[in-house]
């Protein structure tokens, strides 16, 4: 007896956060593939870099939010209409901005993003250049 | 011992790590500082509401398209849904702001008609029209990313603001200036 309350408690206590979210099913093509493998393969690598909007740091692929799962429909459905995942990311980005996407376009507000990796490169080029010739002497 | 040398001839380098260590301690203190914002704020300020239908969200409401929005006066665009709990919170705020007049048309998330009635009944209803939307297409299609929203359109259809999270007392000052911007 004693065992089964604390079950149901501990049970009561994963299901609290629940309260927030609807409970209806889950939207058309959500957790569906698509019938053509290709599309599904475009659609499937497209929602790998689309950031969930609710649970912030999981893509939309790993998210179980509501919204994730509505944005899932919404990219497949995209897809199998014929868009390219390019336009359907940019349908996104206009919407909620690069945030969005785990693939930020290169922009005033991401140049330092792009770039440092490559002038870090070019720095420690440099010094080990430095490096090696004062060896060599 | 090469690295004695070169901070002999240029007796500055010595300070280049310190210089650096300060200059990112400053940045790291200053980023944990700022209170954290999880909110996305849609990109679609300034922009068209875009074209979207909407059936009714519940039986005696009517339900929502875009050209109900662009016939000439500002409306409130408030997106909810019975099964949030903010949602209710907000409720005496747009009851306040119905009876002054400002036209409120509702977006329920993710929603079942009866459920919808029944929040109308406990809360108030100061809608004019309820859209239902069970798969949150228009909310994406407005960069909305939560309930409660609210959003400020204008009479030709521009949305002029987001309002994300309920609207509390102290935000009806925000919500009623940029109703009457929109004017």
């Amino acid at each position: 007896m004693k065992g089964a309350r604390t079950i149901l408690a501990a049970l009561l206590l994963i299901a609290a956060p629940a309260l927030a979210d609807s409970n209806m099913p889950s939207a058309v093509l959500a957790n569906v593939q698509l019938p053509d493998a290709a599309q599904e393969a475009k659609a499937k690598a497209l929602m790998e870099t689309l950031r969930c909007l609710v649970c912030q740091g999981q893509s939309i692929a790993d998210s179980n939010a509501d919204l994730a799962a509505d944005m899932r429909s919404l990219v497949r459905q995209r897809i199998q209409s014929g868009e390219t995942p390019d336009q359907v990311r940019a349908w996104l980005v206009k919407r909620y901005g690069a945030w969005v996407s785990y693939e930020p376009p290169l922009g005033t507000d991401t140049v330092l993003l792009w770039l440092a990796p490559f002038v870090l490169l070019a720095l420690g080029g440099i010094l080990a250049l430095g490096s090696l010739r004062r060896r060599a002497r | 011992m090469s690295a004695p040398v070169a901070t002999a001839r240029r007796p500055w380098l010595l300070w280049v790590p310190l210089i650096g260590f300060v200059l990112l301690a400053t940045i790291f203190v200053i980023g944990l500082r700022k209170p954290d914002d999880p909110a996305i704020s849609s990109k679609m300020i300034g922009e068209t509401v875009p074209a979207f239908a909407l059936p009714a969200a519940a039986r005696d409401v009517q339900g929502l398209s875009s050209s109900d929005l662009a016939d000439g006066t500002p409306h409130l665009v408030n997106i909810f849904a019975s099964w949030c709990v903010p949602c209710a919170a907000e409720a005496p705020q747009l009851e306040m702001l119905a009876k002054n007049g400002v036209p409120i048309v509702g977006i329920a998330i993710r929603d079942r008609p009866d459920d919808v009635a029944g929040f109308l009944t406990r809360y108030g209803n100061p809608y004019r029209r309820i859209g239902s939307d069970t798969t949150s297409k228009v909310q994406i299609a407005l960069g909305s990313s939560g309930v409660p929203e609210t959003f400020v359109v204008d009479g030709k259809g521009v949305i002029r603001l987001q309002k994300i999270g309920p609207i509390l007392p102290q935000d009806m000052a925000d919500v009623q200036a940029a109703l009457a911007a929109a004017r």
